[in-house]
């Protein structure tokens, strides 16, 4: 029955003169998510809409939920496409619609026309009130409410006309490739894999680096935040994803320095390490799942301490987040259940009983300066010997 | 070098099996159950196989049943002989370190109403024979014990326990899981009084996903699974001809040379056992010095996690398992280990290497010499 989608952007409609980049990147966008689609489409800019047509047979469920995960998108309306055969056949055609669709369902509707094609040569008023009667006529049990209305009827009088009354929520968002790109710092937990989808969410290209620590984290570890990244890249696009050696630096710091401290040293180095490859990827700012006091090291003194080696912004999509509210991200992108697969992070086997909480920025200083023997040729090889693997579904 | 130490977990495949699941594949590919002489034809094997394992065992070929592995026939020996003799009793007996084959089933059973005791085992993995004489009752329908534990190597002594169970209560059942022990011990059901037998394919360098259940001709057992009635109406789904045709030949190749193979794996272990007691702070578990199947050995490194040993093992080729590899799904920890009474230090840090005809002297000194190389470091580093 359904013929196209009209698709409804929210934020990008106050984009000014910029309005065209954001479209365009919002067309693209909902093609590369629909290049899987069974079926073929094309989509299409016109006066202020985005239209889908299928150009033959295609998978309907598929397709909505492909357009689901196009950032950007605030609605998507699957509409029936009719010519324009005289007010009549319009009559027809939308009575049956509504049939088909809410049949004996007791319902409060209203119609909203809207008539690009000026020489229609009904107004839209009209067209709206003889429908609602069509309406009526044809489902008994519907009733007419114009203010708050259950199901509003959609008749766009276009070349063709447009008819849909659905409106199937999008992600809202920004399209992606319109905000830059950010370097996230991902591990095989809940968190960073949301907060990758979130700063996606706003327009922005993703690449990843996650560290690895054999053999004290395993291939399946390694395999698993794989998976995760290409669970991400279902909405975010094809990640790059940076896989860093971490044992000897890890070691290392574990020789030299008191133990309570690695933990917040070792994410010194992380963070530095990331913004390295950042830089090498074009990235204009770090993204970690970090949210207030979720553990020592998150406490605010520990992020004011890892944050201090940063040249770069770093953001924190979740800061404010509590973990239901996290886990109900994950839950809702599908990350959750890879999640929680229960292989061992690097950021796990070393840890202290008893880690610093309030870090004292000049003490954790002192205690790296033990460290300057080798640390930079380390730090520079790791990222040399980094694997780069592609992760795209 | 490559030093493949996990022989328990699964094994390679013989070319021979290969071979003859290439041709069940490729050429005689029939379905068993068809009329025509494609049908026929595939049927040969599957009852070839059946010859060759009967004549492994010493019993009727039509005692045997082919199931999907090893955790098909142990689900089904333990529910199938539930449900048939119910009315007989309720009363279920399995030992404390049993594969989640049959602790699961067995715990299911419990919660259906069956009651279940669980004899101990000593710091070795000796069954206690008074425990199992004092609990055979006469509403006892099952006894269900293990050839070769998986993880420890022990080894039950099958004719004194088939013995023992039957003077306590002819009508109750034994059931042997021959999982780890079938191609390493000759093993005669009949004489034994062994009423059922679990075996898995792929631990005899056959393929996966293949196995059989011995079914003594008198025991009364309910099908688990229904269908088109293959098999006499006892274990439905059209035969696996590949798979079955591959472990027929696997038993004819692996019975062939059991005694050579035996002492060739046999020595091996008390020569790496030799080896690795002259380590610091390594300790055996499980058998004493020449006990125990002659392919597993169960050890303890004691201030290194065996998972990251495990992988540090891995980094140079050689592959061995940390506690079970079927039970590694779990966070849980192993618990033969656990029901031999070892310390939470002795099991953490538990590795099992076993081993297979294949496996050579090079093999083990190299991984020796890696041992040494690795430990210090690994536990230089130890969680503080």
């Amino acid at each position: 029955m359904y013929k196209a989608f009209l698709i409804k952007y929210a934020e990008i409609a106050i984009k000014g003169k910029n309005r065209y980049i954001f479209e365009d990147a919002l067309v693209q966008q909902i093609k590369y998510q629909l290049r899987n689609v069974e079926g073929t489409f094309k989509v299409v800019k016109e006066m202020g809409r985005i239209f889908v047509y299928p150009q033959d047979e295609f998978d309907y469920e598929e397709a909505v939920e492909a357009l689901k995960r196009v950032f950007g998108i605030y609605g998507i309306c699957p509409a029936v496409v009719l010519e324009d055969q005289g007010f009549q056949q319009l009559s027809k055609d939308v009575a049956e619609y509504v049939k088909k669709v809410y049949g004996e369902k007791a319902l409060t509707f209203k119609v909203n026309t809207r008539r690009n094609k000026k020489s229609y040569p009904m107004q839209s008023m009209e067209v709206s009130s003889e429908l609602g009667a069509v309406i009526l006529d044809a489902c008994p049990n519907m009733k007419v409410d114009v203010h708050n209305p259950q199901v509003t009827v959609n008749v766009e009088i276009r070349n063709k006309i447009y008819l849909y009354s659905e409106n199937i929520p999008g992600p809202g968002g920004m399209p992606l490739g319109t905000n830059g790109s950010a370097m996230l710092l991902l591990s095989g937990g809940i968190d960073s894999p949301v907060a990758g989808y979130m700063i996606a969410k706003r327009g922005v290209t993703i690449d990843a680096v996650y560290f690895h620590a054999p053999p004290y984290t395993s291939e399946r570890a390694k395999q698993k935040v794989i998976d995760l990244a290409k669970l991400v890249s279902r909405y975010a696009g094809p990640i790059r994803l940076h896989i860093v050696n971490f044992t000897d630096i890890q070691l290392y710091i574990y020789d030299k320095c008191p133990h309570e401290e690695l933990t917040i040293i070792m994410r010194r180095y992380m963070m530095k390490i990331a913004e390295e490859f950042a830089k090498k990827d074009q990235c204009l700012a770090l993204v970690t799942g970090e949210s207030i006091g979720q553990v020592a090291s998150q406490t605010i003194h520990s992020l004011a301490a890892t944050n201090e080696v940063c040249t770069m912004p770093v953001f924190r999509p979740l800061i404010g987040f509590d973990k239901q509210e996290i886990v109900d991200v994950a839950l809702k992108i599908q990350t959750y259940e890879t999640s929680i697969l229960p292989y061992e992070d690097c950021c796990t086997i070393f840890v202290a009983k008893h880690p610093v909480t309030k870090p004292n920025i000049q003490v954790i200083k002192k205690s790296e300066e033990r460290l300057q023997e080798k640390i930079d040729d380390m730090l520079k090889k790791a990222v040399e010997t980094a694997e780069t693997v592609i992760c795209e579904v | 070098m490559e030093a493949y130490l996990d022989n328990s977990a699964t094994t390679r495949c013989y070319e021979e099996v290969r071979d003859i699941v290439v041709k069940t594949m490729m050429e005689d590919y029939g379905n068993p159950s068809s009329m025509h002489l494609k049908g026929v034809e595939a049927e040969k094997y599957v009852k070839e196989a059946a010859r060759e394992i009967a004549g492994t065992l010493k019993v009727q070929e039509k005692e045997i049943y082919f199931t999907s592995g090893g955790t098909e026939s142990d689900n089904w020996a333990l529910i199938g002989t539930a449900m048939a003799n119910q009315r007989k009793g309720k009363h279920i007996i399995t030992t404390v370190f049993e594969h989640a084959a049959i602790s699961a089933p067995a715990a299911w059973l419990e919660e259906q109403g069956f009651e279940v005791t669980r004899i101990p085992v000593d710091s070795q993995g000796k069954l206690s024979m008074e425990e199992l004489a004092a609990a055979v009752r006469e509403d006892t329908i099952l006894v269900s014990a293990m050839y070769v534990n998986n993880e420890l190597g022990a080894v039950l002594p099958v004719e004194e326990t088939g013995a023992l169970i039957k003077e306590k209560n002819p009508d109750t059942l034994f059931h042997l899981d021959a999982i780890q022990a079938y191609g390493k011990y000759r093993i005669y059901p009949k004489k034994m009084k062994i009423d059922l037998l679990s075996v898995s394919s792929h631990k005899i360098h056959g393929p996966k996903g293949v196995g059989f259940l011995y079914i003594g001709d008198k025991v009364k057992i309910h099908p688990l699974i229904l269908g088109g009635g293959q098999q006499k109406g006892m274990r439905s789904g059209t035969d696996n001809v590949p798979g079955i045709a591959g472990m027929g030949e696997a038993a004819r190749i692996i019975y062939e040379h059991l005694e050579e193979n035996n002492s060739h794996m046999r020595e091996l272990k008390e020569y790496f056992r030799r080896e690795l007691e002259k380590f610091e702070n390594v300790e055996i578990n499980g058998p004493k010095a020449g006990e125990g199947a002659p392919h597993i050995l169960n050890v303890s490194f004691l201030g290194v996690r065996s998972e990251v040993l495990l992988h540090a093992l891995e980094d140079q080729g050689i592959y061995v398992s940390a506690g079970s590899a079927c039970s590694s799904h779990k966070k849980t920890g192993s618990s033969s280990l656990g029901a031999i009474g070892l310390s939470p230090e002795r099991k953490e840090s538990a590795v099992r290497f076993s081993f297979s005809e294949f496996t050579t002297k090079e093999e083990l000194d190299y991984t020796l010499e890696t041992l040494k190389r690795l430990l210090p470091m690994l536990r230089r580093y130890a969680r503080k």
